[in-house]
C-alpha cells in the first residue's frame, strides 16, 4: 500500500534523510523510531506529499505521491507532529471543514463527523474553541481529523505525544485495532508503544534505516536476548556463577547482584547457536542437582531500548567525543 | 475509498476554504474592530479632511480620493495573517496534505479575504444615501468608484497575502506589506511624480508612474471603466498570487 523507494532529502548541505526504502501493506503496523532529528518527521512529511523528495519515490496505492499527488493523498490520513488545528474553530466546525476537503457531503459527512468524535472521545468539547482545548484533547482532535475519511493509509506523528497514560493507552489500542484493515505508519519516542502497537518496527538514525523487523526480531538483536536470569536463595553468588560457567551450553556468567537480602541473582549468556529455551532447561537441572532454592529463573526476549540504544547511540556518542 | 464518494472539485474546495476563513473572520472580534475602524477613517477623512459637506457638490470623488491611503494600512492588516498565521500554527502541513491543490488553498485564502474587504467597503453605503439625500450625485459615477475601490483593495490584498506567506510573523508580513503597497501609491502620486519630474525625462516618470495604482484608479474615480485599468488590477492580483505559489513552494521543499 506504501511504497517508499531510495527516499532522500537535502536541506542544504545537509542529508536529513538518506535513501530510505520500505513497504507497508494493509495490517501491517509500522513503528518508525529513531532518536530526535533522525529524520523520522521528515520522511512523514515526504509520504504524505507535504515536501517534495530530493531523490526518490513515495507510491501510495498505486499512485505516486508528486505525479498524482490528489489521488494519493486521498487515501491518506495525516496526524502532523505536534497536531495543528485552527485554533480559531470549535470541534465540530474543524472536523466538518476537513470532511469536507475530504469530500464527504451531507449525510455521509454528518456519519463521518460523529463517527470520529465518538471514536477519540470528543463528545465532551464538540462546541468548545479548538485553543481553550487541553493538549490531550486537541490531540484526539486532530486524530479525529485523520481518520474522518477512513483511509488505507495512516501516517501518525508522534500520535500519543502529549497524552497522559490513558490516553496513550486508548490511542495505542485504536492504532492496534485500525490496523487490521489499514496500512498504518506511526513516530514515537516510547518503545513499549512499538511493542504494544507495531507488527514491524524501523530504526532510522541519521538519515537511514539502521534496523527493520518484527518487535520480537529487534529484540533479538540485544546482546541480552537468550540470556537467562536466575536468582537463587542462600547460596553465594560467586559459586553460582563459577557452577554455571561450566555449563557446555554457557558462554559465560555474571554476578547482578551479590546475597542483598539472601538472594544472589546471576545473568548466563549462551553460546552461540543454542536453541530457545535449551539454556533455561540446562540451568534449571543444574539448580535442581544442587539443590539451590529458586526463586527466579527466565529467559530474557532482550529490550528494545537497549537495541536502540546499543544501535543509535555508539556515534553520537564518537562525534561528541571528537569535537 | 470504502464507498465514500468524492464530490470535491476545485470550485467546491475553493468554497469550502474561502467559507472556513470567511468563518475565522467573523468568529474574532478583529474582523468587527476592523470594519468600526474603517468606517470611521473612511467618515473622518470624507467629512473632516475631504470636507464633503462644506463642498456642496454631490459627488463622491472626496470619499474615494482616499482610498489608496486608507487601504495602505487596512488592507495589510486583513492579509497579514493569511499564510503566516498557518505557518505559526502549522496548520500549513494539514492544508497542504490535504486532497487539494495549493493554488485552490491560495484562491480560496485570497477570495475569503476579498469577500471580507468586499463587505467592509458594502458598509459604506450610508455616504451614498447621505449624498442622495443631500443633493443629486451621479450614481453611475459612484458605483464605478466602487469596483474600482474594490479591484484596489484587491491589489493590495495580494501583495499582502504574499509577503504573509513569507514569514511566520504577522507583524513582519504587515510592514512588508505597507513598504511595497507605499511604493505602489508613491509611484504616481502627483506630488512625487511632480517632484522627480525636475530630475529625469518624463518617459521615465511614466514608466515608474504607470506602476502606481492612483493613475489607473483615477478613472474609476471619475466614472470610467477603462478595461487597461481593470487588467492592471488583476495583473497585481495574479502577480501576488502567483508569487505566493512560488513562496509556499519553495518553503516547501526547504530551500
Amino acid at each position: 500500500m506504501i511504497q517508499v523507494k531510495n527516499l532522500a532529502k537535502s536541506f542544504g548541505p545537509k542529508r536529513a534523510v538518506d535513501g530510505v526504502t520500505f513497504n507497508v501493506e494493509v495490517g501491517e503496523v509500522l513503528g518508525f523510531l529513531g532518536p530526535n532529528g533522525a529524520g523520522k518527521s521528515t520522511t512523514m512529511r515526504m509520504i504524505t506529499g507535504f515536501i517534495p523528495p530530493t531523490e526518490g519515490t513515495v507510491v501510495i496505492g498505486g499512485h505516486d505521491i508528486l505525479n498524482n499527488p490528489i489521488e494519493a493523498k486521498k487515501l491518506i490520513g495525516y496526524l502532523p507532529e505536534n497536531a495543528p488545528a485552527y485554533a480559531d474553530m470549535t470541534v465540530y466546525g474543524f472536523l466538518n471543514f476537513v470532511a469536507e476537503l475530504r469530500g464527504l457531503r451531507g449525510e455521509a459527512k454528518k456519519k463521518a463527523v460523529s463517527r470520529v468524535i465518538e471514536m477519540c472521545f470528543l463528545e465532551t468539547v464538540v462546541h468548545q474553541s479548538i485553543d481553550t482545548l487541553s493538549k490531550g484533547f486537541r490531540h484526539r482532535t486532530c486524530f479525529a481529523q485523520s481518520i474522518i475519511h477512513d483511509p488505507p493509509v495512516l501516517v501518525l506523528d508522534e500520535p500519543t505525544d502529549g497524552l497522559d497514560p490513558n490516553q496513550k493507552h486508548e490511542v495505542r489500542t485504536l492504532i492496534k485495532r485500525m490496523g487490521e484493515k489499514k496500512a498504518i505508519i506511526f513516530s514515537t519516542h516510547i518503545l513499549e508503544e512499538v511493542e504494544a502497537a507495531c507488527t514491524r518496527a524501523i530504526i532510522i538514525d541519521r538519515g537511514k534505516i539502521v534496523a527493520n523487523g518484527t518487535p520480537e526480531e529487534l529484540k533479538r538483536m540485544s546482546e541480552l536476548a537468550g540470556t537467562v536470569i536466575l536468582r537463587v536463595r542462600d547460596v553465594p553468588a560467586e559459586i553460582v556463577k563459577e557452577k554455571i560457567s561450566e555449563l557446555p551450553c554457557a558462554k559465560r556468567a555474571a554476578v547482578i547482584s551479590q546475597n542483598d537480602g539472601a538472594a544472589a541473582c546471576v545473568r548466563v549468556y549462551p553460546r552461540p547457536n543454542i536453541a530457545d529455551g535449551e539454556l533455561a532447561r540446562a540451568v534449571g537441572a543444574l539448580a535442581t542437582q544442587m539443590q539451590w532454592r529458586v526463586e527466579e529463573l527466565h529467559t530474557d526476549e532482550g529490550r528494545l531500548d537497549e537495541v536502540f540504544r546499543s544501535i543509535t547511540l555508539p556515534d553520537t556518542v564518537k562525534k561528541e567525543s571528537e569535537k | 475509498m470504502n464507498g465514500q464518494s468524492s464530490l470535491s472539485t476545485p470550485v467546491s474546495n475553493i468554497w469550502t476554504i474561502a467559507k472556513r476563513e470567511l468563518g475565522g473572520y467573523f468568529t474574532s472580534p478583529v474582523a468587527y474592530v476592523f470594519i468600526v475602524i474603517f468606517l470611521l477613517l473612511t467618515g473622518l477623512f470624507t467629512f473632516m479632511i475631504g470636507r464633503l459637506l462644506d463642498r456642496g457638490e454631490a459627488s463622491l470623488f472626496w470619499f474615494f480620493y482616499w482610498h489608496p491611503w486608507l487601504y495602505l494600512v487596512l488592507v495589510p492588516a486583513i492579509g497579514m495573517g493569511v499564510w503566516a498565521e498557518e505557518r505559526r500554527l502549522g496548520t500549513i502541513e494539514l492544508l497542504l496534505t490535504m486532497p487539494i491543490t495549493t493554488w485552490q488553498a491560495i484562491v480560496g485564502k485570497f477570495l475569503a479575504a476579498w469577500i471580507f474587504l468586499g463587505v467592509a467597503l458594502f458598509l459604506t453605503f450610508p455616504v451614498v444615501i447621505t449624498v442622495n439625500y443631500l443633493g443629486n450625485p451621479d450614481n453611475g459615477v459612484i458605483f464605478c468608484a466602487y469596483v474600482g475601490s474594490f479591484l484596489l483593495g484587491g491589489g493590495y490584498l495580494a501583495i499582502s497575502t504574499m509577503t504573509s506567506a513569507m514569514t511566520r510573523n504577522q507583524v513582519v508580513s504587515f510592514i512588508l506589506s505597507v513598504v511595497i503597497c507605499l511604493f505602489l501609491i508613491l509611484a504616481g502620486f502627483p506630488p512625487v511624480t511632480d517632484l522627480i519630474q525636475n530630475y529625469v525625462p518624463q518617459i521615465i516618470v511614466d514608466i515608474v508612474a504607470s506602476f502606481s495604482v492612483v493613475p489607473h484608479f483615477d478613472g474609476f474615480k471619475r466614472g470610467l471603466i477603462d478595461l487597461r485599468d481593470v487588467i492592471f488590477f488583476f495583473s497585481i492580483i495574479v502577480f501576488g498570487l502567483f508569487t505566493t505559489s512560488i513562496i509556499i513552494r519553495n518553503l516547501r521543499a526547504g530551500h
